[in-house]
């Protein structure tokens, strides 16, 4: 945003400001190029076995060879459809439920404690059930980031529901609201927010249950590949399958906080 | 004296909790006429508010009963807070009732803009209510109410939110809206001042179970205004009067 300085001395402070946001950025992109550099260096002068821990460039070559023997967009496409539709799937679930919840009080007294504890539990734990359950396949993987993101969507969005005071819905009840319209005009406009940072949650949340399924069970993504990886002792496969899920995971990330910024507004 | 309006017979109400029952209401007779403009003052947790939800219908009387004059009397009801939602602009608050009751229509709408801008805040319509000062977001909250052309008005201490100025100023200005809209009104307070400035008759509560104490009927002008009124000799009368009445 560019904003008009009004004085000398606000034009000072403007570009204080602005000197601020750029050293704060060079130095984000220097700390990156540092640790690149660092890595390189050292694998080049065999401070250590880059045969243990990589090298950038050594990275570079293997995300090439997989782009030429076109097994890249495989693993990336696998593993980015099972996120997103885990993702897409825990969200909207959890949301519904929390809508239901938020609607019958005495079940949401009920399930309570049921929740408590299914929030707590390291849902990864449930990988080898589901398996048995479902089967070594791509849904069981999916069932695995829908599971991750389902209970804390619920919890976080139920709590968004549940901040509208009992003052507000009574104001719409004297305006002779039923409790549907109490929902949708009041209880759901309000909850908006933490249905987004739900969303925040649960996008990391996704990739944490998919690579974790694609561990258990796989022939492809980028989970796979870091398994096959470390198996086999091609510790350049396992970085930049890493790096690869680093820049998808923040562009998931930034897509998120976009749509945010587009709903805030 | 005019037509009744809304009426409560022997009216009591009780609530319920784990340690036991409290008494709130104790055969409560009360009526509101076509027109008026009635305070209800009395010791704070006295069950004045209770009053209030009896007659929106909020809340079922545990004895006694509640009788309009008419079929279908619209009832309109302000709070001490405005509790305006923060996701809409000024114009979509004040239209919230309408839609609410599925009488919104170019009509209607007209109606409630035209109230906006009679009332001074037509140019803040596409505002959203944090950049409102508590004044102007109460009054947003008056016009809401207005909005769905109640016949009569519950307003349930509206103004104790507010600094001191802002509550005399806006207190004037209610009183004026009401007035020159015709609608009748009850003000639960428990500002002896405001019922005075305001008001044609005070009822005066006991502490709970609440009863009706007495009734004074205020001789000012309808014309003159709460401030005006409050320049007045006799006010002082009136006000000691019913702080004797409040003495337990």
């Amino acid at each position: 945003m560019k904003y008009i300085p009004v004085s000398k001395a606000h034009a000072a402070y403007l570009k204080r400001l602005r000197r601020d946001a750029r050293t704060v950025r060079l130095s984000q992109i220097g700390v990156l190029l540092g640790v690149l550099l660092l890595w390189e260096i050292g694998a080049d002068l065999k401070w250590f076995d880059p045969f243990i821990l990589s090298s950038p460039s050594r990275v570079l070559a293997t995300v090439i060879r997989l782009y030429s023997d076109g097994s890249l967009w495989l693993h990336i496409g696998t593993t980015l459809f099972e996120t997103v539709l885990g993702f897409v799937l825990g969200t909207l679930l959890g949301a519904l439920f929390a809508v239901l919840l938020w609607w019958m009080p005495r079940l949401n007294r009920i399930l309570d404690p049921y929740l408590v504890v299914l929030n707590a539990l390291p849902k990864i734990a449930l990988g080898p059930v589901l398996i048995v359950w479902i089967g070594a396949g791509m849904a069981s993987i999916v069932v695995m980031g829908v599971l991750v993101s389902l209970i804390v969507t619920t919890v976080t969005v139920l709590n968004g529901f549940l901040a509208t005071t009992d003052e507000k819905q009574l104001l719409m009840r004297t305006l002779g609201a039923t409790k549907l319209q109490i929902f949708t005009k009041v209880v759901f406009p309000a909850g908006i927010p933490d249905l987004i940072s739900a969303l925040k949650i649960s996008v990391g949340m996704s990739w944490v249950g998919v690579i974790v399924g694609e561990y258990l069970v796989s022939k492809a993504g980028l989970g796979y590949l870091i398994v096959y990886g470390g198996q086999v002792f091609k510790l350049d496969l396992v970085m930049a399958s890493v790096a690869i899920l680093c820049v998808l995971a923040a562009l998931m990330y930034y897509a998120v906080a976009f749509l945010e910024k587009k709903v805030r507004r | 004296m005019q037509s009744e309006l809304m009426t409560l017979s022997d009216v009591s109400h009780s609530f319920y909790t784990v340690e036991g029952e409290t008494s709130a209401i104790e055969h409560l007779n009360l009526t509101v006429h076509e027109g008026e403009f009635l305070a209800i003052v009395g010791p704070s947790g006295c069950g004045k508010t209770t009053v209030l939800s009896l007659i929106m219908g909020l809340i079922q009387p545990t004895a006694g009963s509640i009788r309009c004059s008419r079929e279908g009397l619209r009832l309109g009801y302000m709070l001490q807070r405005d509790h305006l939602l923060d996701h809409r602009t000024v114009e979509r608050n004040v239209l919230l009732g309408l839609e609410v009751q599925h009488r919104l229509d170019a009509e209607s709408k007209a109606r409630a803009m035209r109230l906006l801008d009679t009332y001074g805040l037509g140019e803040f319509k596409r505002y959203k209510p944090q950049q409102l000062s508590g004044g102007m977001r109460q009054k947003v909250a008056l016009i809401r109410t207005l909005a769905i052309q109640p016949d009569l008005l519950l307003l349930d201490e509206p103004f104790s939110a507010l600094d001191y100025q802002t509550r005399l100023n806006l207190s004037d200005e209610v009183y004026r809206i009401i007035r020159r809209e015709h609608k009748s009104a009850i003000l639960v307070t428990h500002d002896i001042s405001e019922a005075v400035s305001m008001a044609d008759r005070v009822a005066v509560f006991s502490a709970r179970p609440a009863t009706l104490k007495a009734t004074v009927p205020i001789g000012f002008a309808p014309s003159l205004s709460p401030l005006e009124r409050r320049r007045q000799a006799d006010f002082h009368d009136y006000f000691d009067r019913i702080w004797e009445e409040l003495q337990p």
